[in-house]
C-alpha cells in the first residue's frame, strides 16, 4: 500500500519515438500519491503520448516508467484493474444508452452484482444522468459526453486516474463541478494526472509539468511556478494597443507580447535591470499613450515564457 | 469466476449493438432469404417459347408426330430445322436457340427398343433453367397410333447437358447456398468487429480494461454463431415450404455440422479483422474470400471436375467441407460420424484461425 509521501508514478528518462519525431523526449516524473498532478502544453506537446506510456498503451523507445509500484509496460495487465483511463477522445459506445455504458464498464471490471446496481445509482445521480439515463450516448452534447467519461472511468473506484483533456467540451461554469468532482476524489485518495489547454485548470492542480515538444520545460506547484519564470512581466494598457504591439515586440529585449483586451503583457527577461524604463522609452518614442505597470507573473506568463517559439527565445 | 462476467458483458455488448443497427439485422433475415428465392424461382421457373432447333434426319410419321406434340407443350418454339446435329450444335453455341431436338434416321427402331433412348435433346447447359425444363421434356410421350407397339415403353430422349455438365436442381443448390449465405453474413458482420472498435475509438478504452483477449474475442463471435442458426432455420423451412427441399438426414446432425463451420468462418472473419487497418479494408478482403467460397468450393462447379490447383485452394475453404457436410446430411442421408473428417477439418479451421487472431491482436496501440 501506498503512504503518503509515496509516488503514484515514477518515471525517468521516458522517451517515445515516432519515426524521427520525438514526441516524448526524456521525461521525468513525480507524481505524489494522492496529488491532482497537470500536463500543460500546446497541441501536439506529447500530453496523449506520455500518458498512453504510462498506462502502458504504447512501448517507450528508451526509459522507464513506475506506475502504483508496478514496472511499465512489463506489468501492464496487473496495473489494468487499479487505473481508470479517461481518452481524449470519446471511447465510449455511441449506439448504447448512458445506463448501458456505465453496466458494460461495471461488467467488465467484474464489479459483484450488488455493487455494481448500487454504484451505478449513485454515479448516475452524482454525474447527474436522471434524466438522461436512457439516452444514446452518441446523442449527448460534448460536454456531457465527457461527464459521462468520467463517469465510467471512476466506476471501479481506481487508485490512479488518467484523464487527457477531460473537459476540452465542458463550459467554465460544468468545468467547476468537474473540478469539485476531482478534488472529492483526491481527498478520498486517488491520484490525478490531467491534461489541459486551460490555465484556470492548471492553476487548479496540486502540482504541474509544462510540456512543449515532448520535453518537459518546467514542473512545480503552480505559485512557485509563477514567482520563477525568469521574466518581468510589464502591463501596459494603451491608447492603441495594436501600434503599441508592434513597437515592442520589434525590441531585441521583449521575449513576447500578448494582448488580453485593450492591455498588453510583455515579458522581458530578469538579467534585464529596468524593464519599465526600457518598455516607456520605447513608447515615448513612438509616441504612444500609455499606462505602464510592473505585475506578478501569471500561469499563462510562465506558459509563455516556457514554451517560447525557438528564435524569438533570447 | 471473474470470467463468465466479462465475456457476458461483451456478448451482451454486442447483441445490443446488433438490436439497435437496422441494416445489419434486415441483412441477416434478408440475404437468406433474397438468396433463396433467386435462386430457387430461378430453377423452377415455368419456362415457355424456349427457342428450339429440329434435326429430323429421320423424316417418318411418327417422328413428325414426335415434334409436334413437342411443340404442342408450348415450351419449346421451333424456329430452326436443320438438317444435322452438327449445325443444331453451332446453333446453340451461337446462342441462337437453347434447344435443340436431334433425331436420328432410326427414330422409329429405336422407340421401339425399350433399351435404347428414341432421340437426343441438346441443351444448352450454361443455364441452369433450361436443363430444369429438359427434365420435363424426357417424360413427352411418343405416340405410337399407327403400326406396332413397343415392347417396353421407351424414354423418348437421352439428355445430353452442353457446358455444365453436372444437371442441377433447387435440391442440389439449397446445402450449397446455405454454406454461402452462412460464408457471407458471418465474415461480414465479424470482420469489421475489431476494425470498427477501432474506428470508433473504442478500442483504447476496452485494451486498457482487464478484459482479456481471449474474452473479447470469443465474447464478440458468440452472438454470430446463435445468428448464424437462425439463418440457417430459415433457410431450411424457407427451401421446404417453398420449395420441397427435403432433410433427408438428422436436422441435429446438420445444426451440429452448421454451428462448426459458422465458428470457422467467425474465427477467419476476426482474423481479418485483426489484419484490416479500416472497416472499408475488412469488407474487401471478405470478398476476396467469398469469390472463390462460390466458385471453388463445389457449390457452382463439381469439386471433382476442378483442376487440382483450383482443388487444393478449394480445400482450405471451410464451406468446400460444410458444402460435403450439407449435401451430405441434407441429401444423401449421411450422418455426421460418416462425415466427421470434413467437421475435424473445420474444427482445425476455428481453432487456427482463432489462434492467428489472438495472436495477432495487439493490446498496444504501437
Ligand atoms: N501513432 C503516432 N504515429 C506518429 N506520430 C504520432 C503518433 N501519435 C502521436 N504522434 C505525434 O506525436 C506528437 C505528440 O502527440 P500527442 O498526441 O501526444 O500530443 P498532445 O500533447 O496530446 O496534443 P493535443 O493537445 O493536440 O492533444 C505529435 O506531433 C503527433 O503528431
Ligand atoms: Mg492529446
Amino acid at each position: 500500500m501506498n503512504t503518503p509521501g509515496d509516488f503514484a508514478i515514477r518515471a525517468r528518462g521516458l522517451t517515445k519515438q515516432f519515426g524521427e519525431l520525438v514526441a516524448v523526449n526524456h521525461l521525468d516524473l513525480d507524481v505524489p500519491t494522492g496529488q491532482i498532478y497537470g500536463f500543460l502544453g500546446p497541441n501536439g506537446s506529447g500530453k496523449t503520448t506520455a500518458i498512453r506510456l504510462l498506462c502502458g498503451l504504447l512501448k517507450p523507445s528508451s526509459g522507464s516508467a513506475e506506475v502504483l509500484g508496478l514496472d511499465v509496460p512489463g506489468a501492464t495487465n496487473e496495473l489494468k484493474p487499479r487505473i481508470g483511463y479517461m481518452t481524449q477522445k470519446f471511447s465510449l459506445y455511441a449506439d448504447l444508452t448512458v445506463r448501458e455504458n456505465l453496466e458494460f464498464i461495471a461488467d467488465i471490471y467484474a464489479l459483484p452484482r450488488r455493487e455494481k446496481k448500487t454504484r451505478i445509482e449513485e454515479l448516475i445521480s452524482e454525474y447527474d444522468f436522471h434524466s438522461q439515463h436512457k439516452q444514446l450516448a452518441g446523442t449527448l452534447s460534448g460536454g456531457q459526453k465527457q461527464r459521462l467519461a468520467l463517469a465510467c472511468a471512476v466506476l471501479h473506484k481506481p487508485e490512479l486516474l488518467l484523464l487527457d483533456e477531460p473537459t476540452s467540451a465542458v463550459d467554465p461554469r460544468n468545468r467547476r463541478d468537474f473540478w469539485a468532482q476531482l478534488f472529492e476524489l483526491a481527498d478520498s485518495g486517488t491520484t490525478i494526472l490531467v491534461s489541459t489547454h486551460y490555465m484556470d485548470e492548471a492553476e487548479r492542480c496540486h502540482r504541474l509539468a509544462i510540456l512543449d515538444h515532448g520535453v518537459k520545460v518546467a514542473d512545480g506547484a503552480p505559485v512557485d511556478l509563477q514567482s520563477s519564470t525568469g521574466m518581468w512581466v510589464i502591463e501596459v494598457l494603451a491608447r492603441s494597443p495594436r501600434d503599441a504591439s508592434e513597437a515592442l515586440g520589434a525590441l531585441e529585449q521583449v521575449v513576447s507580447v500578448t494582448q488580453l483586451g485593450v492591455r498588453l503583457r510583455v515579458l522581458i527577461p530578469q538579467d534585464h535591470k529596468h524593464p519599465e524604463q526600457l518598455v516607456r522609452e520605447c513608447l515615448e518614442h513612438k509616441s504612444i499613450e500609455a499606462s505602464i505597470e510592473r505585475v506578478p507573473a501569471s500561469l499563462e506568463d510562465v506558459f509563455v515564457a516556457t514554451t517560447l517559439k525557438p528564435g524569438k527565445q533570447q | 469466476m471473474m470470467f463468465p462476467t466479462r465475456l457476458i458483458a461483451i456478448m451482451r455488448k454486442e447483441l445490443l449493438q446488433l438490436r439497435r443497427d437496422r441494416i445489419s439485422l434486415g441483412l441477416i433475415v434478408g440475404v437468406p432469404v433474397m438468396q433463396l428465392l433467386l435462386f430457387g424461382y430461378a430453377i423452377n421457373m415455368d419456362v415457355r417459347n424456349l427457342k428450339a432447333g429440329v434435326a429430323d434426319q429421320a423424316g417418318t410419321h411418327l417422328s413428325r408426330q414426335f415434334v409436334a406434340d413437342l411443340g404442342q407443350t408450348q415450351v419449346l418454339n421451333f424456329v430452326y430445322a436443320v438438317t444435322t446435329p452438327q449445325e443444331l450444335e453451332a446453333l446453340l453455341r451461337a446462342g441462337k436457340i437453347s434447344v435443340g431436338v436431334h433425331i436420328p434416321p432410326d427414330f422409329d427402331r429405336r422407340a421401339l427398343d425399350g433399351n435404347r433412348t428414341a432421340a437426343a435433346l441438346l441443351v444448352d447447359g450454361a443455364d441452369p433453367t433450361i436443363v430444369g425444363v429438359a427434365n420435363q421434356l424426357v417424360n413427352v410421350p411418343i405416340r405410337f397410333d399407327t403400326g406396332p407397339q413397343p415392347v417396353k415403353r421407351a424414354r423418348s430422349f437421352e439428355v445430353r447437358s452442353f457446358f455444365n455438365p453436372e444437371r442441377r436442381t433447387v435440391v442440389n443448390i439449397v446445402p450449397g447456398l446455405i454454406g454461402v449465405i452462412l460464408t457471407l453474413t458471418m465474415m461480414m458482420f465479424t470482420a469489421v468487429a475489431i476494425v470498427r472498435e477501432r474506428e470508433h475509438g473504442n478500442l483504447e478504452l476496452l485494451i486498457n480494461t482487464p478484459v482479456s483477449t481471449g474474452q473479447l474475442m470469443i465474447g464478440k463471435v458468440l452472438p454470430y454463431v446463435l445468428i448464424g442458426m437462425v439463418q440457417l432455420a430459415l433457410v431450411v423451412t424457407v427451401g421446404r415450404y417453398l420449395f420441397n427441399v427435403p432433410v433427408q438426414g438428422s436436422i441435429v446432425h446438420l445444426y451440429i455440422g452448421a454451428a462448426v463451420f459458422i465458428a470457422a468462418n467467425l474465427s477467419l472473419g476476426l482474423f481479418v479483422s485483426t489484419v484490416a487497418k479500416t472497416q472499408f479494408q475488412a469488407m474487401q478482403v471478405t470478398f476476396f474470400v467469398l469469390l472463390p467460397s462460390i466458385l471453388l468450393s463445389g457449390f457452382i462447379f463439381p469439386f471433382d471436375g476442378m483442376p487440382r490447383l483450383a482443388q487444393y485452394l478449394g480445400e482450405v475453404l471451410p464451406i468446400t467441407h460444410f458444402i460435403r457436410i450439407s449435401r451430405g446430411i441434407m441429401l444423401r442421408d449421411a450422418s455426421i460420424f460418416e462425415l466427421r473428417n470434413e467437421i475435424f477439418m473445420l474444427l482445425g479451421f476455428t481453432v487456427v484461425a482463432m489462434t492467428a487472431a489472438v495472436m495477432r491482436f495487439s493490446r498496444r496501440l504501437d
